[in-house]
């Protein structure tokens, strides 16, 4: 099915190049390559990324940023995995020759994808990839996604004020970085925020039952439960943990905030607290027409990732628009790693900069978001903002 | 909190049987290990799902058309797959091998029609209520499922053991060939087996996608995997044995959360699973096949 598509997308790019080549000599075609799982368990966020691309993309090339010259996308499918992300950046590097990437869709798959990015000196801008240990790959290693190590504590101290917690049981899936470096940030937040901890439980990916661990943690009489899933799971588990009775509030990370939750988790989605660089509620003028334009295009209201890749782009076309592009792709890839750091923008997530990550002996690596999260909580089908 | 984990032992291990009843079935008639059971599992939960949101059918309604679609999706895949590698004496793994490949394209199907993402069933197809007894929360689905796991293990028991079909049945997993030299209908019982089994995969699809109100597309993987340990473990095309191993694991499983802890939760139960089946090795029900030339 896919490759279809990809096919037909290059096929049109081939054609516009063509004609652009004998209308306009010096307009030229800048290919950027999106790996993002649009199938497979992580399908519902690489979908939402992908539309975010695309509609930043029209925005950039209608309003001639880029003077004549105008963006392509090339997108792969990774389905989530590891391996197919590898495959996909191997592509849109060597065989597509893009500019820069952005993708993968999990830290999972950018763990094992980055480095290949890396190693072939282009930059690879993650936008929904927030787990520790992604930007200390190198610095061609970019994102724009704030790291559940910066949102996390914020989000704990936020609930722990408003919903008077004072001991709460933590539950995350251990078999995927994501959900794992989501426990591990949490349970560095707790610790330095004095908050006790009755028990900690796990899950695996594909459990259909989270009974066994939510009777359990009942047991214990937390006041609140931190959750650290993505949302396949982690709608279940609200609804699951309703039916026994258990009513406290739940603290989800990142893969929580989705506005899928309350379909996914309906009659249950209510008192889920999460914290994001992004929310529906925050009306600022460069959200609010985020909004209208994506619902407009998509028919659907978007989520937190699709703004973030919508910003992404944004980001990228701005250091684009800053280097002159030679033509020599090695050249203007390194020309635009050394573009990016600098650049500002104040868009759907609001004012965003670039922070830059040590890697593991303390040296400079890759670059990540300097952003204030929003800490909200689910009532009715809303997240409300919580200041 | 004991109670209260047996019962969700009892709830777990109704999903896993519910699953691999049909699993088993047709390992014991047709002698095949068809992982394509996931597939079907997933093709009759979506199937459900499509007639309750688009047809608007009551859930038993929705649950007669999984077993209907599911079934001949099994049957479809007896006639178009097995029946022609039957037919050419194909080595035992190529069939096994066979409904892999049925299952990834049905699975791929399914992400075309249905998209990959989460879906689940409207929330008004089933009293929502939990209830309280004997210090228990239970809701009307667990125990629908503990119930109809028993109830259809009874009537494949019986249907097996005290009927002309199941004396067929059985004549048939002793040995097509003599039953066939009977005058017993081979291939149509081939048939009859293929549908039953793959509509009762496709009952469970619905239930368990109920249960844990996520339906996707690879939604058959995680439970195909427990699904051959559980029929392994019963002893293959055992139907008390499937039954039994189902709520083996899922006690093995509860428990081990409950008293050990959820990170040791596989761990523990696949290390009983394996020490059960070094003391027999046929698995609890299984009998050692001693064929004299």
């Amino acid at each position: 099915m896919f490759n279809f598509s990809t096919r037909r997308i290059t096929l049109t790019t081939l054609l516009i190049g063509a004609v652009g080549f004998s209308a306009a000599a010096q307009a030229a075609e800048i290919k950027i390559g999106v790996a993002e799982a649009l199938s497979g368990g992580a399908a519902q966020y690489g979908n939402s990324i992908r539309n975010g691309f695309r509609l930043a993309v029209e925005q950039i090339n209608a309003s001639a940023t880029l003077g004549a010259d105008k963006i392509t996308l090339v997108i792969e499918d990774e389905q989530g995995k590891k391996e197919e992300a590898i495959n996909a950046f191997k592509k849109l590097i060597f065989q597509d020759k893009v500019l820069m990437l952005f993708g993968p869709t999990l830290s999972n798959s950018a763990q094992a994808a980055d480095p290949i990015a890396q190693a072939a000196k282009i930059v690879v801008f993650g936008t929904s990839n927030t787990a520790d240990g992604i930007t200390t790959i190198g610095d061609y290693v970019f994102r724009n996604s704030v790291t559940e190590a910066d949102v996390l504590p914020v989000t704990i101290a936020t609930a722990v004020r408003q919903a008077k917690i004072k001991k709460v049981a933590v539950l995350y899936g251990n078999d995927d970085v994501f959900t794992k470096s989501g426990y591990d940030n949490f349970v560095k937040a707790l610790d330095s925020q004095k908050v006790a901890v009755t028990t900690i439980e796990t899950f695996a990916k594909g459990d259909v039952d989270f009974k066994a661990q939510l009777t359990k943690i009942k047991a214990t009489n937390p006041d609140a439960i931190v959750l650290s899933a993505l949302l396949a799971e982690g709608a279940p588990i609200m609804v699951q943990a309703r039916q026994l009775g258990i009513n406290v509030p739940f603290i989800g990370g990142n893969g929580m905030n989705s506005v899928k939750v309350f379909d996914l988790a309906k009659g249950a989605s209510d008192d889920l607290w999460i914290g994001s660089p992004w929310s529906i509620e925050n009306r600022a003028p460069a959200n609010n027409s985020f909004i209208v334009d994506y619902t407009k295009a998509y028919k659907s209201a978007p989520d937190q990732f699709a703004a973030q890749a919508f910003d992404a782009m944004h980001i990228a076309a701005t250091a684009i628009k800053s280097i002159k592009l030679s033509g020599d792709l090695a050249k203007d890839r390194s020309a635009l790693r050394d573009a990016l750091p600098a650049v500002k923008w104040n868009g759907a997530t609001g004012a965003f900069s670039f922070r830059r990550a040590n890697d593991k002996s303390g040296k400079p690596a890759g670059h990540d978001a300097q952003q204030v999260p929003i800490i909200s909580v689910t009532r009715g089908v809303r997240y409300e903002i919580v200041k | 909190m004991l109670a209260q984990q047996l019962f969700n032992a009892l709830s777990l291990g109704g999903v896993y049987a519910l699953f691999a009843l049909g699993f088993t079935l047709v390992f014991g008639v047709l002698g095949v290990v068809n992982l394509s059971h996931g597939a079907v599992f997933m093709l009759g939960a979506y199937a459900a799902l499509e007639a309750v949101t688009l047809l608007h059918l009551p859930l038993w309604a929705a649950l007669a058309f999984a077993f209907v679609v599911s079934g001949v999706a099994g049957l479809l895949i007896d006639v178009l797959v097995l029946r022609p590698l039957r037919a050419r004496n194909a080595p035992h793994l190529t069939p096994m091998i066979a409904t892999i490949g049925i299952g990834i394209a049905l699975n791929s199907l399914a992400q075309a029609l249905f998209g990959a993402e989460n879906r689940r069933f409207p929330r008004e197809l089933l009293p929502q209520d939990t209830l309280h007894f004997a210090g228990l929360d239970a809701t009307v689905l667990e125990l629908g499922i503990i119930l109809l796991s028993l109830l259809l293990m009874t009537v494949l028991l019986l249907t097996l053991g005290k009927t002309q079909l199941g004396r067929a049945l059985r004549a048939i997993a002793e040995s097509p060939k003599a039953a066939l030299l009977l005058g017993i209908n081979v291939e149509g019982l081939f048939m009859l087996t293929s549908f039953v089994a793959a509509g009762l995969g496709g009952v469970a699809g619905v239930l368990i996608g109920l249960y844990s109100n996520a339906l996707y597309p690879l939604m058959g993987q995680p439970v195909l995997h427990k699904g051959i340990a559980v029929i392994i473990l019963g002893g293959m095309g055992d139907i008390r044995g499937a039954m039994l191993a189902g709520l083996f694991l899922g006690f093995a499983e509860v428990l081990s959360v409950a008293y050990i802890g959820s990170t040791m939760r596989d761990a523990v139960a696949f290390g009983l699973l394996f020490t059960v089946l070094l003391v027999r090795p046929k698995g609890l029900f299984g009998r050692l096949q001693e064929r004299k030339v």
